[in-house]
Formats: C-alpha cells, structure tokens, sequence
C-alpha cells in the first residue's frame, strides 16, 4: 500500500503534528476506549491506545466464587455473544469433572451458540454500514437480532448477560415457544438478511470505504495472536470448531471463509458468510436434534429439580451443597478454548481442589488482537480508522476484562 | 511425523539437555516446567523448529503460588502449532524478591500487551519489554492486586471459611 510508507521520511509531513484524542467516550469508538493520535492534517502519523476504562478484575473476581457463580462473570466479556463465553465456561469445568454431555445437550449448546455468533456478527457488520454512512441496514438487522433475544429469553428468561445452561448441560429443555421463534426465524431471516447484504455488498460507496482500509497480512496476523474472522479475512484458516472441535461440531458440514487482503471489505464478507454457515449449522443440528436428556447426570454440580428438593432427602442434600459450593473438585489444571463471535476465546483454569478456581486466566481474543490496531492504522485517514476499529469487533468488555 | 507429547519432548531435551525441569501431562496437554534463563531459547527454538512450528503464542499468564519457596512467582505460556494442530504448555518459576523474566515480544509482538496485563496483576517485571507499563489499572496503583494475599472481600467474614465445609484449604492461601 502507497499509505505504509507514507510517513519513512518526515518530508511528506504537510505541517504540524497535531495531537488528538479519540475518545475515551466518542460515540463513533462504540465503546469506552482511547486512542491518543497524532494528526498530520487528517492523516494518522501514530496512534497510542489506552484502554481499562471498565477493568472490572474478573480474574481475581473468579477467584472468590465457586464455579457456578464465575459464569455470570462470563457473561460481560464479549457481551455480543455471551452465551458462547458461558458455555465455554461451562464446557472449561466439564473437562476438568470429566463430565461428558448427552448428544441432546451438546446440539442444544450448538443452537445456542451459534445463534450468538448471527447475533454477534450482525451487530458488527451493521455497525460497519452505519460508519460508512448506511444506517438503514443496521435498523434492519438490530430487529433480527432482537429476535435471536426473544429465543434467549424464551431458554434462559434473560436478553443480553444470559449465564445460559448450566454446568452438566443446559437449565431446561427448549419451550414449545422457543420450537416456534426459531422456525420462524429460520424461515424468514435468510431474505431479510440477503436484502440486507445486498444493500451494502456491491454497494459503490461501500466498496469504495472498506476495500483496503486496515488491512493485515496473514503473517503479520498470526504473530499479533489474531484469530476468529480477523484472523481468516487475512486469509488464514483457522477455526477451532474444525481444528478440535467441542460440543459435537464435527457432526456438521459446514465451510470456513476466508478472505486474502485482511482489510476491512474482508473482514465484513468472511463474517456475512460465517452467519450463512451458521444458519446451516442451526438447520443440521435442529433437525437432527436427539432425544435423550438436556443435561448430563452430574449431581454434585447439576442442581436437582425443584419439587424434589422439597420432598427427597438426596435432592436437598445435592441442592445445598450445589448452592453452598460445597462440591469436591479435582486438583489439576485445564484448558479450554471455544470460538468466540471475534476470536479464540480460551480459560486456563487451575483447580487446587478448593471451592473457587485457584487460578482462572481468560485468553481474551480482541485484547490480544487490538494491540495490532495502531500498526494498522498507521497513514491511514481518521475515517478509515474509525472504519477498522469497527471491523475488528472490538469490544469494551472483553478488553478490559 | 506425527508430532505428540513425547515426540516433542524428546526433541526438546535433546536440544535443551537438562533444562526440562518437570513435565506432566494434565488433561492430555504436554506441560513443561523449565527456568527462565533458556525460556526465550526455548521458544524460539519450538517456533523456529521445522517439526514442531510453534508459530502461535496462544496465552501468556502469570502465577503466584505462596507457599512454594524460591518458586513463588511463575509464567504459564500456552503454545499452538497450526501446522500440526497441537498444543503444549511451558511453565518457568521464579522468586517473589526478583521476578524477572525475558520478555517474549522479541518473537511474538503479541506478547506486548499480555506481558504488560501479567506485569499489572502480578508485578512480574519482563526484561526487554518495549513499553513496561500498567495497561488495565490505573497507573499510580501501588500494589499488584492478583497476588494471592490481597484479598477481595472483607476479611472478617466467616461463612465462607472452608474448615466450616471439612475441607483445608490451599495451604498458605486465605479464603475470605
């Protein structure tokens, strides 16, 4: 690109270096992050990030609750996706109990899951359309995802901060109301979306704004500790639902984009096709949806059903020591990795047998990731800047932890 | 070939005689534990090696364990090789009174800011690092508040002391 070697020599400096400081609070960062610029006219010369603003200590939070209460904390990581984040906590714990979910349990996750990654996704790349001046198709697509939340609601009674199933598998069967939100919202969000992607995807102006602003090469990517659709818009595929596959995604067929120029026209394409591969994933997992039981039989950490609680003695008994975090747990260290809406999300946890983790480190895929933001920015205009913050799925809670 | 646990192993020692301190196998996942003299040897060595291509520094954390003497502080790194999809774990202790470390950035810029994060939890200074600086809490914060003796909660509360459950906690760790 022309831009990288704009600034080898101060030559090409058209006047002063101007300092500017884009956020902590901008409305065009979608989030609580600054970035401290220097401005030659409107050309980024450098740029210096500062994040933490909500730091909330989850790692040393973590370490004061027994397991169960660690996955709320979960929840306001990559709050555009928390069910992903829950159950890859969940699943951190299952491995380390050895606990192995029935089939059904495993294909409701997947549903799940990957519904949070439809909603994840479109929330991006709407914002994406709103930076570059489209603000129609966000409109749009917040009410799909407004629907993805009613199905949340109608399985775990809440919207965004889910704590969706539990350990041992998920809280409840699927309602009757929740068999009827997604087949309707299979039915009909495949046309609204195509009308969606339509609008922006041979769109001109679109074009014109996101063809090669941020890119990043492959290479460079990986040593940045990219992953997730940063990561395959650069051209690299990796996917960890392919590479050791969790919750019985092998059992699908399904395909990993990629992209070749890593930029931000990439990024948006590898992630509107990853919310058509999911749609497929969703239509084999539905209808192939198991019977059996919604969650495996741990009663040591899988509370028992309310009316026994009252009338049997060894459901009280599990009840308290459930709710008390009163469980033994093996000593031994694990880790777990999902892919998350933006990236690997991993837990390392370390067990020394007591109630609360030892030790319990989150591997925070846009925190790794965004350190790469000032290189890629780097001679670029604000407005692309903007642009490729947005495409990267950063997201505050994450970042921060 | 095929790379697994003992593979990898095997060629490790061989190239690093006697610097694998202890290895285990947790959970299936090869774990190493090694000093921190031939750390950034050693993984450059796994990155750089043609066999083993250990290209992706998954996670870089901190530890503190204080009860062990001499080996209070320690570095937990994660490592991923694409090329044969597998994942190893590299350990390095080190003393609470002189917690330096190389710094990795030097293979990874990756490691920029989860180095900084570990430096801000744990205090763990990394030698080498471009830009050692706190980066998720504030910069005149005294302490490094992951360390095992800053407690969260109030310290005069008792229900959630464990020799209330029949159960002895970790030694020399204080429950809230």
């Amino acid at each position: 690109m022309q831009v990288q070697s704009y600034f080898s020599s101060l030559d090409n400096l058209d006047g002063e270096l101007a300092t500017l400081n884009l956020g902590p609070t901008h409305p065009a960062t979608h989030g609580i992050f600054q970035n401290v610029l220097k401005m030659d006219g409107e050309r980024i010369h450098s740029a210096e990030p500062t994040i933490g603003y909500i730091h909330r200590a989850f790692e040393k939070l973590a370490e004061h609750r027994p397991y169960n209460q660690v996955t709320p904390i979960t929840d306001r990581l990559n709050y555009c996706s928390s069910p992903i984040n829950n159950m890859g906590w969940h699943m951190t714990v299952e491995k380390l109990i050895g606990c192995e979910l029935p089939k059904r349990a495993q294909y409701m996750r997947v549903i799940i899951m990957e519904l949070s990654r439809i909603a994840d996704h479109l929330v991006c790349n709407a914002v994406i359309g709103v930076d570059t001046g489209a603000l129609t198709g966000f409109t749009y697509m917040f009410q799909e995802r407004e629907r993805i939340y009613e199905m949340f609601e109608e399985v775990c009674g809440s919207r965004l901060t889910t704590n969706i199933g539990r350990i041992g598998g998920m809280e409840r069967d699927f309602t009757p109301a929740f068999h009827a939100k997604l087949k309707d919202f299979l039915k009909s969000f495949p046309a609204r979306f195509e009308e969606f992607n339509s609008l922006l995807e041979r769109n001109r102006i679109f074009m014109d704004r996101c063809i090669g602003a941020g890119p990043i090469a492959g290479e460079r990517a990986l040593e940045y500790g990219f992953t997730g659709p940063n990561l395959r818009a650069a051209g690299v595929d990796y996917d960890i639902r392919v590479m050791t596959p969790y919750s019985s995604y092998d059992d699908f067929d399904f395909i990993i984009p990629i992209g070749t120029q890593g930029d931000t026209y990439d990024r948006f394409m590898v992630r509107q096709e990853e919310i058509r591969q999911s749609l497929k994933i969703i239509h084999q997992a539905y209808d192939n949806l198991p019977a059996g039981n919604y969650h495996a039989d741990v009663p040591d950490f899988y509370l028992p059903e309310k009316p026994d609680v009252y009338t049997k003695m060894e459901a009280l008994i599990y009840h308290f020591k459930v709710v008390m975090g009163e469980t033994p747990v093996p000593k031994g260290e694990v880790y777990h990795c999902v892919e998350g809406g933006n990236g690997e999300l991993g837990f390392y946890l370390v067990s020394d047998g007591g109630r609360q983790p030892f030790r319990l480190h989150f591997r925070r895929p846009c925190f790794i990731y965004y350190q790469a933001y000032p290189e890629m920015i780097k001679g670029s205009m604000l407005s692309d800047a903007i642009l490729t913050m947005s495409s990267m799925n950063v997201i505050a809670g994450e970042l921060d932890a | 070939m095929q790379l697994d646990n003992s593979t990898l192993l095997a060629a490790i020692e061989n190239r690093f005689p006697g610097a694998i301190l202890s290895h285990s196998e947790p959970y299936g996942m090869l774990t190493m534990e090694t000093t921190s003299e031939v750390i950034i040897d050693l993984l450059r060595f796994v990155k750089e090696d043609p066999a083993i291509q250990a290209n992706f520094l998954t996670s870089l954390c901190g530890m503190h364990y204080p009860e062990q003497d001499g080996k209070e502080m320690g570095v937990v790194y994660h490592l991923h090789s694409f090329r044969n999809n597998f994942r190893f774990r590299v350990k390095i202790f080190f003393p609470i009174d002189a917690p330096h470390v190389p710094s990795a950035t030097t293979l990874w810029p990756a490691a920029n800011w989860m180095e900084r994060q570990e430096y801000d939890f744990f205090g763990i200074i990394f030698e080498g690092h471009p830009d050692l600086r706190r980066i998720l809490n504030v910069d005149d914060m005294d302490v490094f508040p992951m360390r095992k003796e800053y407690r969260l909660e109030d310290g005069t509360r008792t229900d959630k002391d464990d020799r209330f459950f029949g159960r002895q906690g970790h030694e020399g760790r204080t429950f809230d």
